[in-house]
């Protein structure tokens, strides 16, 4: 039996070229997930793409380099942190937005319209696109990477 | 008459639901949720659809007249739940499959 | 026995399909009724949230307790599937 699972050069060579692509788009689609189309559930999708990526093409080796309670930590911090936004305005109502017209961070006060799209404005919600962003990115990586260690494991019994 | 979005998701949905019905494949099951699942969520963009009408986004719209924001938030939704669900299944098929040694419903020993 | 299931099968798919048909020929495509609350979201949404994208703003401020739920629900997935593998495992 093959023990060592290696894809072909094609595979190795595209999956190269593809990691920094897919992850500044993902991190794109997630920072500007209040101005175009997108944000946390696509971005993080589109990052845990890499992760799919990087599995098919290197292998066990590569799911060796992956440290399972990393992603487990880093889906926990990123459902807390939006929990812990969310009761961060409890004073008007449970995901009350805080921090928009504020005229700091995020709240840029804009009128009713079209314009180009500024970055700094949406209160708490570019922040909760981080937030579910990471969630997402580590849940799916987690569910990939655990099924992919299992099949794995189980052809080299 | 029918619209042509209605019948795509009735396409969909009827052969999610055939398939469901008469493959005995649990992973052609699995594939058969996820078309069902697709269907519904066309189903619910189209019932949003306003004619004539864009995406609800103002950077750098092209005009005032847009479609409903609320059905494609729950579309959302929707897609990220049948994405777990169809994950959780395929892991319990995965573990069936460790078990049993077969993926056939028919087959004695899945069936009792 | 095959046979009978195949009757049954068949019967539910067309019963279903007839249903589905019936349901979907009551509204044509395209012009929505009720739509007060998206007429809202879409007029006041901008100003309110300070969102371009008034999904996002649907789905983070007005209905922020359903993406709560959502989120939730994905992390049960993943947990569900990490619980599965680690009993596979373990056997």
């Amino acid at each position: 039996m093959n023990n060592e699972y290696r894809a072909s050069v094609v595979v190795r060579t595209v999956a190269y070229i593809l990691a920094a692509p897919l992850i500044v788009f993902g991190l794109y689609v997630i920072l500007h997930g209040h101005l175009t189309p997108g944000g946390g559930f696509a971005g993080g999708a589109i990052m845990a793409t890499f992760i799919a990526l990087f599995l098919v093409s290197f292998g066990r080796k590569g799911a060796g380099s992956l440290h399972r309670n990393l992603f487990s930590v880093l889906e926990s911090l990123g459902l807390t942190v939006f929990v812990v936004l969310a009761f961060l305005g409890i004073s008007n109502t449970f995901f009350y937005n805080f921090m928009v017209n504020s005229g700091h961070l995020f709240g840029r006060v804009i009128s009713f319209g079209v314009n180009p799209g500024y970055l700094d404005t949406g209160g708490v919600i570019p922040l909760m696109n981080i937030a579910v962003g990471l969630e997402v990115f580590s849940a799916i990586s987690l569910i990939v990477l655990e099924m992919f260690t299992y099949s794995r494991e189980d052809k080299n019994d | 008459m029918i619209s042509i979005q209605f019948l795509a998701a009735i396409i969909l949905i009827s052969l999610g639901l055939s398939v469901a019905v008469f493959k005995k494949n649990l992973i052609k099951i699995v594939m058969a949720v996820h078309v069902i699942g697709s269907g519904v969520n066309l189903f619910l963009v189209s019932l949003g659809y306003r004619a004539g009408g864009i995406a609800p986004i103002f950077t750098d719209a092209s005009k005032l007249q847009m479609v409903l924001p609320t059905t494609q938030a729950l579309t959302l939704t929707s897609i990220v739940i049948d994405f777990a669900v169809v994950a959780l299944m395929l892991s319990f098929v995965i573990s069936i499959y460790g078990h049993y040694g077969t993926l056939d419903t028919q087959k004695r020993r899945l069936k009792e | 026995m095959m046979k009978e299931k195949n009757i049954k099968g068949v019967t539910l798919c067309v019963l279903f399909v007839f249903l589905l048909v019936m349901g979907f020929c009551l509204r044509p495509a395209g012009e929505p009724v009720n739509t007060e609350m998206d007429d809202y979201f879409i007029t006041y949404g901008q100003v309110q949230t300070g969102s371009n994208n008034i999904v996002t703003s649907v789905v983070f401020d007005y209905r922020g307790m359903d993406t709560l739920g959502e989120a939730s629900v994905l992390f049960a997935a993943a947990s569900g599937v990490f619980l599965v593998f680690r009993g596979e495992r373990n056997e």
